[in-house]
């Protein structure tokens, strides 16, 4: 759908990595532009009319993100650089004062990267241990959960969508079941928000992490969402300008309220403000039609890869628009060498996801993530050029 | 050397690739090389006596040219002292990077001459020497 906002699809390409990062629309990109050449000023500063300008599109922006996953409250919204920078606040400027020795903290071996290593350095240096949550068939479920709780976790943190399996996660259900023991819930949002409708309040999330760039936004901003009164007690893991109201040379200090203590420093305003063209795209069209259409096509494309008598797929049973496959006998990355000769991008590899390789037997997979502007003809193009992987090794050799 | 001749070699040593064994023994220097990219992922177990590469293993998952590379690569170096190890790299770093090379010296590693024309595939082509010049540091740095 609306496949001619986005510039990216005139240079002959399928694109199917948009869990890496999605395509922009021209109203993003221009946007860009748009703050450099007519209203380029810093936030918070100006007498002027410019600085002020951008001060309220700053906050528009913000009410925007509220809006996007219900949050109570803007105040809530923290910009930051990404999802990797929200989490190591949430963990680092939060987690490290909230936690104890022996506290214990629940993942997967599903989880990207950024909601792995920086547990494991709490756990070095706090002495809290990280445990993981057993998958059955590559999925949480809540019994599993259940089980994995016991009276010295204190966290539970997971994707609600992981980039890998692409399974979605029962996280109201496990957040309720959190909550009744006393466990707060963080979550990677990183995979989910741009696909499935958010909603912070509904499902009660203690913190939630997310990133511009893979929802049609720029590259470098961030969201960190937290409850009130677990942000009110976050750290800053920057100090320095924009987030203090007073410092003396006696030493004395004061830090500004929320959300200015947590985001020292300029903001990447030209992106921020294009950001926010991307979330009223996204709403233009409605989260819940894009989930449809997704999952459509992903049922269109694993029907298809079916077909081919060669290829092996890991995570069919999953909702989202992600699927692992591989050509039998064939490492991954000849298959997406392959598939880039006809410029067609997949990743290949373990996706950040290193511990992944525990739960699924396999290591390195081919992956597929399907966005909004992505239609049934690029899938079918895409089978005509797997139907022909016998002649790989002429094409890549 | 034509394309359909490098073609057959590279895929003869990927199909089937010498000493792909995982080796538990502490005349071997074990060294592990995992890519930036996060995929190729090569294990080498390397004895080296009096400055000469006796024996030669590998074990690991990679792409086609990395696997093919390591293969090669176990075959030309078995057998030949560190300095003959390192001008044959520099030799074949040479003809990666279209520079000057003598193609003598390079037998089945010139199945990789026309590599430069994928540049996201050089650095399969060179990951098996990266990992060599880890064991062979290990072993310089005991000595």
């Amino acid at each position: 759908m609306n496949r001619e906002d986005f510039p990216m699809l005139k240079n002959n390409l399928i694109y199917f990595d948009s869990g890496a990062t999605s395509l922009k629309p021209s109203c993003v990109i221009k946007e860009i532009t748009n703050y450099y050449e007519n209203y380029s000023a810093n936030s918070h500063r100006g007498d002027y009319d410019i600085s002020l300008k951008v001060d309220k599109m700053l906050d528009d922006t913000r009410c925007k993100v509220k809006d996007f996953i219900n949050a109570n409250s803007s105040r809530e919204i923290i910009f930051t650089k990404g999802t990797t920078e929200s989490m190591n606040m949430i963990i680092f400027g939060f987690m490290k004062n909230y936690l104890q020795k022996d506290d214990e903290v629940l993942i997967t071996k599903t989880e990207h990267a950024s909601n792995v290593l920086p547990w494991f350095i709490l756990e070095k240096e706090l002495g809290i241990k990280v445990n993981y949550i057993p998958l059955i068939d590559n999925k949480v479920t809540i019994d599993k959960v259940k089980e994995s709780i016991t009276n010295k976790t204190k966290v539970i943190s997971l994707a609600w969508i992981t980039n890998t399996i692409g399974d979605i996660r029962p996280i109201k259900e496990i957040t309720k079941l959190a909550h009744d023991n006393n466990i707060l819930v963080v979550i990677d949002g990183a995979q989910s928000v741009p696909h499935i409708k958010t909603d912070v309040i509904d499902t009660d999330i203690d913190f939630l992490a997310f990133s511009a760039h893979k929802m049609l936004g720029p590259t470098g901003v961030g969201i960190l969402y937290g409850k009130y009164e677990y942000l009110n007690q976050m750290l800053p893991l920057n100090y320095g300008g924009g987030m203090n109201s007073f410092f003396e040379s006696d030493k004395t200090m004061e830090f500004k309220e929320l959300p200015e203590r947590l985001e020292a420093g300029t903001l990447n305003l030209s992106n921020i403000l294009a950001f926010s063209k991307a979330i009223d795209y996204l709403e233009n069209i409605g989260m819940d039609k894009i989930e449809k259409h997704e999952k459509e096509l992903k049922k269109y494309l694993i029907n298809k890869l079916k077909e081919i008598d060669n290829i092996e797929i890991y995570n069919e049973g999953t909702d989202s628009g992600i699927v692992l496959f591989n050509i039998k006998n064939i490492f991954s990355e000849d298959t997406s060498n392959y598939l880039n000769h006809y410029h067609i991008c997949v990743r290949a590899g373990n996706h950040c996801a290193k511990m992944v390789k525990d739960e699924l037997i396999i290591k390195n997979t081919c992956r597929i993530s399907l966005y909004l502007y992505n239609t049934k003809e690029e899938i079918d193009k895409f089978i005509e050029i797997m139907k022909g992987n016998k002649e790989i090794f002429k094409v890549i050799l | 050397m034509d394309s359909n001749l490098r073609r057959e070699i590279i895929i003869d040593n990927y199909q089937n690739p010498v000493n792909r064994k995982r080796i538990d023994n502490k005349d071997f220097i074990h060294v592990s090389t995992r890519s930036d990219s996060c995929i190729d992922n090569i294990d080498l177990y390397v004895k080296i006596n009096n400055d000469i590469i006796e024996d030669l293993y590998f074990d690991g998952e990679a792409c086609a040219i990395t696997t093919s590379a390591t293969s090669i690569m176990i075959k030309k170096i078995i057998g030949k002292n560190i300095q003959e190890v390192k001008e044959l790299m520099n030799n074949y770093y040479n003809m990666i990077d279209e520079k000057e090379y003598d193609e003598e010296k390079l037998g089945e590693l010139l199945a990789y001459s026309e590599i430069y024309l994928q540049p996201n595939r050089k650095k399969c082509a060179m990951f098996p020497f990266e990992t060599l010049k880890k064991a062979i540091k290990e072993y310089e740095n005991k000595m």
